[in-house]
């Protein structure tokens, strides 16, 4: 499987996004070769601001680039473009529906060897909690660069998360994302599999695994989390039991989110891969194991959700 | 609903200052103000009147003769903007933008009421209201903002933000106004509302914000220290802020908070506490309200205001005995 940095995908749609749009300005935080907003920055200085890590006066200045017709990208680290600028992000992002696109590098446990810190586990749940705000955690490369584009189509207010290191590929062609459409990636009866972001991949190879083994599931990208595509989880419902799988907290995550969408429109059994605790320094794939985050893990899961169906 | 439209005092080329009739006329528009905005805040029953009185001066003096602004057309381009960073002092912002025109006097007795556009802090949706705020420290990032882009589009309007002292105990604050001379935005220019009082108490014993002054010029900007009540010193001020190049400008304006009112002046009680309607009539008196004659203007601004003429009469009476028992 090929791999690419969702990060990357993103400066390079930034970047394209700038010449197409001159109402385009980027907002950053001393971390922009991280983010690949460099890349826009280089190509266009006029329309770039660095305002060093100053979170909170990053978010209500992109908030006045907004009002004033601009479409200002804001990008930096998940956990100092989510948690530390909060009230910012709601009062002046989230309360005006501001035309603000945050988009954030770095989240969850694949950032690795900095440790608990700068590894954003809380980022969805904070964001998913603002009402109004597009909440997109894309699956690859590719989606990331349709989901950069199109937000800059949409008005109003979107937290888009991606990663460090380069993550699988699963999309071969260009994607044509739809904001609050799931997509569904293999079809099996026994159980659906939700994910979003990285996992995604790893449920696509558990789904594998779980074939060779009789069970077959079915594999939905829910690459949007706010607004949630309803329609899907009540198709999930339709196979009796559902996993679901998400670089995250537990709490207030992906899973939280299906849970609560699925008690509405029905009842099956549910199981969730996500981090329970903090977590620690170490290697991506090291951390996405000792943390439960395996496609291994989603295996396991999906075999005692299997088991709960059939009590 | 009666829409009073106001004029602009004047309409004249900055550098020749305010003739005298100017300042004596923005000086009565700032009583009736003052007056308005506490029947206001009485009316809603709770609300903050002594910042909304510290600030008067400054806004009377801002959208009587210095902003370049439309309000029939609150989104004209090419308006200056002004933010009331210290956005629980809305109602002396929202009763200067009622006197202007921006949207009916009698909207401002649904002030802090179900279903009125006239929320507890700004919310924009108010014509005229350019930020959503309540959280303090961030109208000043939000100004940059605006300023930055206008500078991407080569536009010149000027930005106006208001802070209040306690304000600046907010982090934010400083980063935004390092980030603001590191821009060299010279179009946007802050104002503090020094009143010396923050929630609970004097800001000198909250947290001590002195040497102010020194700390805003450390931070790159010029700094103009006025009588914040004086309308020209105000108004000269922030002519001297537009012809600064190079770097913003902050006016610090020493008033009082209260200003105007014997028993809220300097009187941190009455932060964020309305008059009830016996102390509102004793208000209304010490700004200048009389039961009859020429300085009884108040009783149509309340007719205006959509209160009913027995509320009105019973103001009145009440400061005909105020005089009776004081001679
Ligand atoms: C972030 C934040 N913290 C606390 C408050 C509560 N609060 C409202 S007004 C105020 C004091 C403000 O004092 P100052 O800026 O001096 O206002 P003024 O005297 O002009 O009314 C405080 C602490 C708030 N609105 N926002
Ligand atoms: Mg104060």
């Amino acid at each position: 499987m090929t791999t690419t940095a969702t990060r990357e995908s993103f400066g390079k749609a930034l970047l394209e996004l700038g010449h197409r749009n001159p109402d385009i300005v980027v907002v950053g935080g001393d971390l922009n070769i991280s983010t690949f907003a460099h890349l826009f920055a280089k190509e266009f200085p006029n329309r770039f601001f660095d305002l060093g890590p100053a979170e909170q006066n990053m978010m209500s200045i992109a908030a006045g680039l907004a009002a004033s017709g601009k479409i200002p990208f804001v990008s930096t680290f998940a956990v100092f473009g989510t948690a530390r600028p909060y009230d910012q992000i709601r009062v002046n992002i989230a309360q005006m529906k501001s035309n603000v696109k945050i988009v954030c590098t770095h989240a969850g446990l694949l950032t690795g060897e900095d440790g608990i810190s700068a590894q954003s586990i809380e980022d969805i749940a904070l964001m998913c909690a603002l009402p109004g705000f597009n909440v997109v955690v894309p699956s690859d490369g590719p989606e990331t660069e349709s989901v950069v584009k199109l937000a800059a189509e949409i008005s109003g207010p979107f937290y888009i998360r991606l990663s460090r290191p380069a993550t699988d590929v699963i999309h071969q062609t260009p994607t044509n994302f739809v904001l609050g459409k799931a997509e569904e990636l293999r079809s099996g009866s026994d159980l659906s599999i939700i994910a979003c972001g990285i996992m995604v991949s790893a449920s696509l190879k558990a789904a594998t695994e779980l074939a060779k083994e009789g069970i077959q599931a079915t594999v939905i990208n829910m690459s949007t989390l706010q607004p949630l595509d309803e329609k899907a989880v009540l198709s999930a419902l339709d196979t009796g039991a559902i996993v679901t799988a998400e670089e995250h907290y537990i709490h207030g995550g992906l899973g939280s989110l299906i849970a609560q969408s699925a008690a509405r429109q029905g009842a099956v059994p549910i199981e969730m891969v996500a981090t329970t605790r903090y977590a620690e320094s170490g290697k991506p794939d090291e951390l996405l194991t000792k943390y439960g985050l395996s496609s291994s893990d989603i295996v396991d899961a999906a075999k005692r959700v299997v088991g709960r169906k059939r009590d | 609903m009666t829409i009073v439209r106001r004029q602009a005092l004047l309409t004249n080329n900055l550098s020749n200052g305010l003739s005298k009739d100017e300042v004596v006329a923005l000086k009565r528009v700032a009583q009736r103000i003052r007056r308005n905005l506490l029947v206001t805040v009485a009316e809603a029953g709770s609300g903050h009147s002594g910042g909304s009185l510290s600030e008067t001066d400054i806004l009377t003096t801002l959208y009587y003769s210095i902003l370049t602004h439309d309000p029939q057309n609150p989104s004209l381009p090419s308006r200056d903007r002004f933010i009331l960073s210290k956005a629980h002092a809305c109602p002396a912002l929202y009763t200067v933008l009622a006197d202007r025109g921006y949207f009916p006097m009698s909207d401002l007795s649904s002030f802090r009421k179900i279903d009125s556009h006239l929320q507890g802090h700004t919310r924009i949706g108010t014509p005229g209201v350019e930020m959503s705020g309540g959280s303090l420290g961030m109208g000043l990032s939000f100004g940059i903002g605006i300023a930055l882009a206008a500078r991407v589009d080569s536009k010149n309007h000027n930005t106006y933000v208001l802070l209040g002292d306690g304000e600046c105990d907010e982090g934010q604050i400083w980063e935004a106004a390092m980030a603001a001379s590191h821009y060299k935005l010279d179009t946007i220019t802050a104002i503090v509302d020094r009143n010396g009082i923050q929630n609970d108490r004097f800001t000198s014993e909250v947290m001590e914000l002195e040497p102010l002054a020194q700390k805003w010029r450390a931070f790159g900007w010029r700094v103009l220290t006025v009588n914040g009540h004086s309308v020209p010193a105000l108004y000269k001020a922030f002519v001297q802020a537009k012809q600064t190049k190079g770097q913003p400008t902050v006016i610090i304006a020493k008033t009082i908070k209260g200003k105007g009112v014997s028993f809220m002046e300097n009187n941190p009680g009455f932060h964020g506490k309305a008059p009830s309607w016996g102390e509102l009539a004793i208000a209304l008196a010490e700004l200048g309200a009389k039961p009859e004659g020429k300085d009884s203007a108040w009783k149509a601004d309340m007719l205006t205001m959509g209160y009913s003429p027995e509320r009105i009469s019973s103001i009145s009476n009440a400061i005909v005995q105020m005089k009776v028992s004081q001679t």
